[in-house]
């Protein structure tokens, strides 16, 4: 068997992803670099960041008022020695998308202007109107288009890791347009495989977010950090979960409540709107619970209301959000408060990995959502993670391409033997199965209830329980499911198999983990323990792959620098 | 009202099975005024017909995946509302114009080579270091590409073009667009390097000014307009050769 083989390989096309493979190439221009990618890459779930990319770019700014944002928004579970390279490296990442043609919206002057994002004390995220995400994305898509080191696999799913003697050596990938596995081997191999809200029923995320990266990694050996840790939204659309930037916020907008009320005053007063997205949410969902909320066919919401801010300035700086309200829901902004709720969004918690990406297992690395680098702790601020994919995409790529120089070379023999007994998995358990009666799709929208309602915004004892009973029944049920699908060609069935064989991992990894945490720190809020527990959890929690539903669970040490943990309020 | 339908007919076509692309008829609960095509599909293929095959991601018109001909027309189905065709049935088939790969799946390979040939990437002849920052660049400078760098690639385009329909070597709506996004690009210097691929006889000249992929544009790109001002700057290449930007 003949199968491509590199010297770094990245698993996902997004920003982290790209980024990677330009800094391994712009490292080292011998180094051979292949991208694998389940859509083309300017599908990726990039493309939906809205708001801005954080930097210490304005005058006036300093990287230690970032730091310290980042690490109180983080309610100090963020590694500080991490985040404070981050700061740092920040200004320069947004310098060069600026130099790769990234159309940042400017100040008179031509510099790059910035505008005010929750949680942060100044004014410090560059934006793009409101499709900052999407505009990196193309940019540096289109940007990687010129290096010839470059190879890309496009639509090919990566559905297990070579692993061998403990050194990552590659992947095994479904071709999805011939059904043809094939095993792409590489001396070091980076994760950007992004976020996991498809595990939810309310996200902002789109279909391809189901967590393979960390599926990955997880059954590979690696720990998963901090997966208790999930960001809510505030402003979602109800229905749809479409993202409403907070940067309609960091504008002026208002968020109030059935009273006409501006209620943020009784739960952060000193930030009112630009207050973190977990306080914000969980304000939220205590005001719905009092009877503050709208009632609407899709469940209760709050308003969000920019009508004082005038039409010249929305259309200047919030263009696609006024699109978004006229194609989707059918009001104009300029004249409608707009409908929000909270929203699944972005997940902190991620495969284990140092602050250059690197994991426990040799040659393997991981940027971006998928990864867990400790850069966002507890809670991510808005517009820290376009950068931290710019930051420690390349710092992952620099980190492969260096590692690559000195590694031993791929050998075939073990490399033909995994990817046979992998394509032989798959085709077994999905192919030729014979006798199942367990639609995919039904399991996948019975997760998704199953994880809102017990892994959401607020989290008991019972509830998070009563999830995992009811995710063990799920996993059983996923063994007797149903492929009607036989063609070789596209077969997005199989692709939806293997997505909820991964997100079913990752769910549970996020369950375990949120049972075990006795606390309240940011996104994870438990009633039963309503209080923050730095005796006890000033602790990263790692989950580790079993044979049984539940991770074993271990846990490991903060890396406090600078900022003594004191209490968070705003 | 609980009860009320809607018959989605959506093309079938498998190449290890199929001579050739059929219609398959299914009716399914329309039991939100919310609803769009693509719920619609999500809907068969989770509860009715698992091997239907389809792309979609974001569900917000951005990612650009779910373009599909809906009742004859390119749209993106994600913002095809199924009440703006209701009770009439709504015919899903897939883009026009382009190599059919599976069901509602088309081969776009096509695209992402025009896409890489008129260089979308900025060129400079001398690259500034990063110590020295940022290029200064009003918005009234980026006004002058914003509209050409929202294309989201969705293909509609395409779908839409006689032009493409008839010769694919035509270089085509969005290529052209994002090569004159780049073009007008203040930071950028690469229009020499740009002008053989998109003056050639199969790049713009090819154009007969329908201007149906502008009309069909979800996202207001103009793509009609990038064309005929490239036929424009090429005219001016040969008469005027000392532009005031290379």
């Amino acid at each position: 068997m003949d199968f491509e083989s590199y010297d770094v390989l990245v698993v996902g096309g997004g920003l982290a992803g790209i980024r990677a493979a330009i800094a391994a190439v712009e490292a080292n221009p011998r180094v051979k670099v292949g991208m694998v990618s389940k859509v083309y890459p300017m599908r990726s779930h990039t493309v939906s960041a809205e708001g801005g990319a954080a930097a210490a770019l304005a005058p006036g700014d300093s990287y230690e008022t970032h730091a310290f944002d980042t690490i109180k928004g983080s309610d100090y579970l963020a590694d500080q020695d991490v985040v404070e390279a981050f700061v740092r490296e920040a200004p320069v990442e947004i310098i060069q998308m600026e130099h790769w043609g990234c159309p940042w919206s400017r100040n008179p002057d031509g510099t790059i202007a910035v505008r005010p994002f929750g949680g942060m004390t100044t004014w410090r995220t560059c934006y793009a109107a409101d499709k900052t995400g999407f505009h990196m994305l193309h940019t540096v898509f289109q940007t990687s288009l010129k290096y010839p080191q470059i190879t890309r696999h496009d639509e090919a799913f990566v559905t297990k890791l070579l692993v061998e003697d403990s050194r990552c050596v590659g992947v095994v990938a479904l071709d999805i347009r011939t059904g043809r596995f094939d095993a792409i081997t590489a001396k070091s191999v980076i994760l950007a495989t992004g976020g996991l809200g498809r595990v939810y029923a309310f996200t902002t995320n789109g279909n391809i977010c189901t967590g393979d990266g960390m599926a990955l990694a997880y059954r590979a050996g690696a720990g998963l950090r901090d997966m208790e840790m999930v960001q809510f939204h505030p402003t979602g659309l109800p229905f749809t979960g479409i993202l409403i930037t907070e940067a309609v916020r960091g504008e002026g907008g208002y968020l109030l409540n059935n009273q006409g009320e501006r209620f943020l005053k009784r739960y952060v007063p000193n930030k009112m709107e630009l207050g973190p997205r977990d306080i914000i949410s969980r304000a939220m969902v205590t005001e719905f619970e009092e009877g503050r909320g709208f009632e609407g066919p899709h469940g209760k919401y709050m308003h969000l209301d920019v009508r004082h801010l005038g039409e010249e300035m929305i259309d200047r700086k919030l263009p696609f959000m006024r699109e978004l309200g006229r194609e989707f829901v059918g009001i104009d902004i300029v004249k409608d408060p707009i409908p929000v709720r909270p929203v699944q969004h972005y997940m902190m918690g991620g495969v284990d990995a140092d602050i250059s990406g690197a994991t426990p297992i040799l040659g393997l690395y991981a940027a971006g959502e998928c990864a867990n680098v400790g850069l966002n702790g507890g809670n991510r601020l808005g517009s820290n993670s376009l950068p931290e994919c710019l930051v420690f995409g390349a710092a992952a790529g620099r980190a492969a391409a260096h590692y690559s120089a000195s590694a031993k070379p791929v050998t075939a023999n073990p490399v033909d033997a995994m990817l046979w007994d992998e394509a032989r998995r798959v085709e077994a358990a999905y192919l030729e199965k014979k006798g199942g009666d367990e639609r995919i799709g039904v399991i996948r929208e019975e997760m998704q209830k199953e994880m809102d309602a017990g892994a959401g915004v607020f989290r008991t004892r019972d509830g998070l329980s009563r999830l995992a009973r009811n995710l063990g029944g799920l996993r059983e049920r996923f063994e007797k499911v149903k492929i009607e699908d036989s063609s070789r060609t596209f077969n997005t069935e199989i692709m939806a198999a293997l997505e909820l064989d991964f997100m079913l991992e990752v769910a549970s990894a996020i369950t375990f983990s949120a049972l075990a945490r006795e606390e309240s720190r940011g996104a994870h809020a438990r009633l039963d323990f309503p209080e923050r527990d730095d005796k006890k959890f000033l602790k990263h929690t790692l989950a580790f792959h079993t044979n049984a539903l539940a991770p074993r669970l271990e846990y490991s040490d903060v890396t406090i620098t600078n900022f003594q943990p004191q209490a968070r309020t705003y | 009202m609980p009860d009320k339908k809607v018959t989605i007919q959506a093309t079938r076509f498998d190449p290890d099975r199929d001579e050739k692309p059929r219609l398959q008829s299914y009716e399914i609960p329309f039991s939100d005024e919310s609803m769009v095509v693509l719920d619609a599909l999500n809907y068969i293929k989770s509860h009715v017909d698992g091997s239907l095959s389809y792309r979609w991601s974001c569900r917000m018109g951005i990612c650009g995946s779910c373009g599909m001909m809906v009742n004859g027309t390119p749209k993106l189905t994600c913002n095809a509302f199924l009440r703006d065709y209701w009770p009439r049935p709504v015919v899903v088939e897939p883009l026009n114009n382009f190599p059919l790969i599976r069901d509602l799946v088309i081969d776009m390979d096509d695209f992402m080579h025009k896409l890489k040939s008129i260089k979308p990437w900025i060129i400079r002849k001398q690259e500034i270091p990063l110590g020295g920052g940022e290029h200064r660049q009003t918005n009234d400078q980026i006004d002058e590409f914003r509209q050409f760098s929202e294309c989201i690639n969705c293909m509609l385009c395409y779908a839409a073009c006689p032009v493409y329909g008839l010769n694919n070597e035509f270089l085509g709506p969005a290529a052209t667009a994002l090569a004159r996004r780049y073009n007008l690009d203040s930071r950028d210097q690469g229009l020499t390097q740009r002008l053989p691929v998109i003056a050639d006889t199969e790049g713009v000249w090819e154009c007969s000014f329908v201007g149906e992929c502008s009309v069909v544009c979800p996202k207001g790109v103009d793509p009609a307009k990038a064309i005929q001002q490239t036929k424009l700057d090429t005219t001016m290449r040969f008469v005027l050769p000392f532009g005031t930007r290379e």
